[in-house]
C-alpha cells in the first residue's frame, strides 16, 4: 500500500468539510462538516504513525478524537443558546458583528 | 497486498460518495445517517491501518457519542427533520471553488512529496499496550491536559446551555 492513497483521501475528507462549513448555514450541519475536518486529520495521524513506525501517531489521534468530544459539546451549547435566544439557528443570521 | 488495496478502494468510494452527501443532503437526519457511514469508514481505516484500539474508540466516541449528541441537538433546536430547502447559504459557489482549489494544491504538494512512498511491508505493529504504556509515559502532560480540558468543556456546556 502507498502512503498516498491514504493521504488523499484525508486530504478529500478535509475539502468536502471545508466546503460544508463555508456553504451550509444550518449551524448543526456546520459542526458534522468540523467533524469529517478532524476526522481526515486523524487519518493523516495514524498513517504517518504507521509509516514511521511510531506510536505517537496513534497517542495524537486519541487526543484529536477526545478534543473533538469536547468541541461538539461546547459548540452543541452555544447553539442551543442561539437557538433559545432567536427561534432560529441560520448562521447567515447571527451578524450582530457586522459593522 | 492486493486485498488490502481492494478493501481500501471499497472503503474510499464509500466514504467519498458518503462524505459529499453529508454536505449535500437536504435533511438534516439524513446529513447524520451518511457522516455514521463516513466515520464507521475511518473505523474500518484505522484496522487496515493496523490501529485498532482508535478504530474501537472512533466507533465508541464517535458513532456512539458524537453522531447521538449532533442527533440531540437536531432535535432540541427542531431543525426541519423531513427536506428541507434552506440548508445552504448563497456562498455555494464560491464555496466548491475554495474546496477545489484547496484539493489541488494539497494533491499537488502530496503527490511531490510522497508520490511512490510505500508504507513498509512488514511494519513493526503497535499494539494496544504500547499505545497505553506511551500515554502514561512519554505523553502523560498531555494527557493530563486533555482531562482538565474534557472537565472545562463539561462544565462550559453546561454553565452555557443552562437556563437562568
Amino acid at each position: 500500500m502507498y502512503l498516498n492513497q491514504f493521504l488523499f483521501l484525508a486530504a478529500f475528507l478535509f475539502c468536502v468539510g471545508v466546503y460544508g462549513v463555508l456553504a451550509r448555514k444550518n449551524a448543526v450541519l456546520v459542526l458534522m462538516s468540523i467533524e469529517l475536518i478532524l476526522n481526515a486529520v486523524n487519518i493523516n495521524l495514524v498513517a504517518f504513525g504507521l509509516f514511521r513506525e511510531s506510536v505517537a501517531g496513534q497517542v495524537f489521534a486519541l487526543f484529536v478524537i477526545a478534543v473533538a468530544a469536547a468541541e461538539v459539546g461546547v459548540g452543541l451549547a452555544i447553539v442551543i443558546l442561539i437557538y433559545r435566544n432567536r427561534h432560529s439557528i441560520d448562521l447567515t443570521e447571527v451578524d450582530m458583528m457586522k459593522g | 497486498m492486493v486485498a488490502q488495496n481492494i478493501v481500501f478502494g471499497v472503503l474510499a468510494v464509500a466514504m467519498g460518495l458518503a462524505a459529499i452527501r453529508v454536505v449535500t443532503t437536504k435533511n438534516v437526519v439524513h446529513a447524520a445517517l451518511y457522516l455514521v457511514v463516513v466515520l464507521a469508514g475511518v473505523a474500518a481505516l484505522y484496522i487496515l491501518l493496523a490501529a485498532e484500539f482508535i478504530a474501537v474508540v472512533q466507533v465508541i466516541i464517535y458513532i456512539g457519542a458524537i453522531v447521538l449528541l449532533i442527533l440531540f441537538g437536531t432535535m432540541l433546536t427542531r431543525a426541519p427533520i423531513g427536506r428541507a430547502s434552506d440548508l445552504d447559504n448563497d456562498q455555494r459557489w464560491l464555496g466548491v471553488v475554495v474546496a477545489l482549489l484547496l484539493l489541488g494544491v494539497m494533491g499537488s504538494v502530496l503527490a511531490d512529496a510522497f508520490g511512490s512512498t510505500k508504507l513498509p511491508k512488514a511494519p513493526q505493529i503497535q499494539r494496544t499496550g504500547d499505545v497505553g504504556l506511551s500515554i502514561f509515559q512519554t505523553y502523560v502532560v498531555p494527557f493530563e491536559v486533555v482531562s482538565v480540558l474534557l472537565l472545562a468543556a463539561l462544565v462550559g456546556a453546561v454553565v452555557i446551555a443552562r437556563r437562568d
